[in-house]
């Protein structure tokens, strides 16, 4: 069973988004590092990028394949978790806890777009 | 959209929890826990695999000798019985039908064991090109199942769990056995680069030889997914990726599996003319200075112009470096040639290197 957390926002290619202050922490979910198995690598946008709400930022690459990252919203990129450079495995530990990029969020209406906890657990049961 | 086919082993591999994927028309195993655990378990320990999706044909007859020396690159004139052969099957252009072993049972008696994939292909192009021999030609690709014992223990795990003596066996040489009143064969072959053994025999025997393997616990089911890593890492071609109707064995660099002084074979003359002249695109291998993985079918590029595609790449797990093999003219084939390889929007730097990555461990 794939953890879920609540309070935090997900899309349905499996991202999530957890707002706290302004920023938002993006990373994939417990679900998708399980379907992907073994991650590798993490091809991450850089700090001062802009990043866009339903557009791709970067990828995940497990040993077999590479699965695209898609923006839950839309703002400017703070930081990015530097861990993941030299130890991209961290996601397959536990994806919550490594987020992949912090964003500053530049329209929080956004949020109203995404899937909650309850929303998110029904898709990836279906 | 037909339905994939299952093998004898599909139950046991949904009972284990394997993630199950479509491969060569049939639904396989990629993997059961992860691809690294299953990888490093070859590597280190001892891993099986289901590898009954592969193909067998029976050749027999008083041609039969002539004719398999017809259709394949390698030359099994006069070899001893229980020996085992690598080549190709060519089209008379030179490109590739399949890559197989030939097993020679006896005089005028010869087993081929051919991809998945490929079956109904090379069966239809044998059946083509039988014209005029005396043999008998059986698809036997129902009836077998097929299991590979891999990696540095495999040899234990035969003899001491499966109760096989098989110490004896040199690489590339097989021999038969009796289970019930069945013959089964027992093969010191791979697709791993480590030293290993392949069975064949009906589905009760292969079904009966996984479960004493499953009840060991010394040996660890391995999928498809580390099947792929473990036999790029050594440099070893996947038909499709490294070989195909459109990459020749010289360009796959495995002209030492092309006999070209044997009398005659198909698709030789364009061999006989490219080992003597050379060819315009080559399979070499590409070690990169990043982490990004490259992914068959991207491009390689020198100073922005194409040269070329990666066929296999990966992160390798036995030596952590992203590396690819690519078809890529074969201008640019030189050992630390620098190239780019082009990953989403980015080109990432590397060097051409040798096709293989990791060193194989074979029992010679």
């Amino acid at each position: 069973m794939s953890k879920v957390i609540e309070g935090l926002y997900y899309t349905e290619s499996h991202e999530y988004v957890k707002v706290e202050d302004g920023f938002g922490y993006i990373g994939i979910t417990d679900y998708a590092q399980n379907q992907l198995g073994n991650v590798v690598y993490v091809d991450m946008p850089e700090v001062g990028d802009e990043v866009t709400a339903g557009e791709e930022f970067g990828a995940v690459e497990s040993v077999k394949a590479a699965s695209d990252l898609t923006s839950p919203v839309s703002g400017n990129v703070e930081e990015i978790n530097e861990a993941l450079e030299d130890e991209p495995e961290l996601i397959n530990k536990d994806a919550f806890a490594n987020w992949i990029i912090k964003v500053k969020l530049s329209d929080k209406s956004e949020l109203d777009g995404l899937m909650d906890a309850a929303a998110y657990t029904e898709l990836i049961e279906k | 959209m037909t339905e994939n086919k299952r093998t004898c082993l599909y139950d046991k591999h949904v009972a284990l929890g394997a993630q199950m994927s479509p491969f060569g028309g049939f639904d396989m195993p990629i993997q059961y826990s992860s691809i690294i655990n299953e990888h490093n378990a070859v590597r280190q320990a001892c891993g099986v695999f289901d590898v009954s999706h592969m193909g067998e044909v029976s050749i027999t007859g008083q041609d039969a000798e002539r004719y398999v020396n017809h259709i394949f690159t390698n030359d099994i004139k006069d070899a001893p019985k229980g020996k085992i052969f690598y080549g190709i099957m060519l089209y008379p252009e030179g490109g590739a039908v399949d890559d197989l072993l030939v097993y020679k049972r006896g005089e005028n008696d010869f087993f081929l064991v051919i991809n998945a994939a490929n079956i109904d292909k090379d069966v239809a192009w044998m059946q083509k090109n039988a014209t005029g021999f005396s043999i008998n030609l059986k698809d036997e690709s129902e009836y077998y199942g097929e299991i590979a014992v891999q990696g540095p223990e495999a040899q234990d795990a035969v003899e001491n769990i499966l109760h096989y003596p098989c110490a004896e066996l040199a690489f590339y040489t097989f021999k038969t056995d009796k289970y019930k009143s069945e013959t089964i064969i027992i093969s010191r072959t791979g697709y791993t680069g480590e030293d290993g053994f392949e069975l064949y025999g009906s589905h009760d025997f292969i079904n009966n030889m996984w479960d004493l393997l499953m009840e060991s616990k010394r040996v660890v089911p391995c999928g498809l997914g580390c099947r792929d890593t473990l036999r790029f890492e050594v440099g070893l071609p996947l038909y499709g990726d490294e070989l195909s109707k459109d990459i020749t064995p010289i360009e796959a660099g495995l002209g030492s599996f092309v006999k070209i002084d044997k009398e005659e074979f198909i698709g030789k003359d364009v061999m006989v003319r490219q080992k003597a002249e050379g060819v315009q695109k080559k399979i070499v291998g590409i070690e990169l200075k990043d982490r990004a993985v490259p992914r068959h079918g991207y491009d390689v590029m020198v100073d922005g112009k194409k040269i070329g595609e990666v066929t296999t790449g990966y992160h390798t797990i036995s030596v952590d470096k992203s590396v690819a093999l690519a078809l890529i003219d074969a201008n640019y084939a030189a050992i630390d040639t620098p190239v780019q390889i082009h990953i989403r929007k980015k080109l990432f730097d590397g060097i051409v290197t040798k096709k293989r990555f990791y060193k194989k461990n074979y029992k010679k």
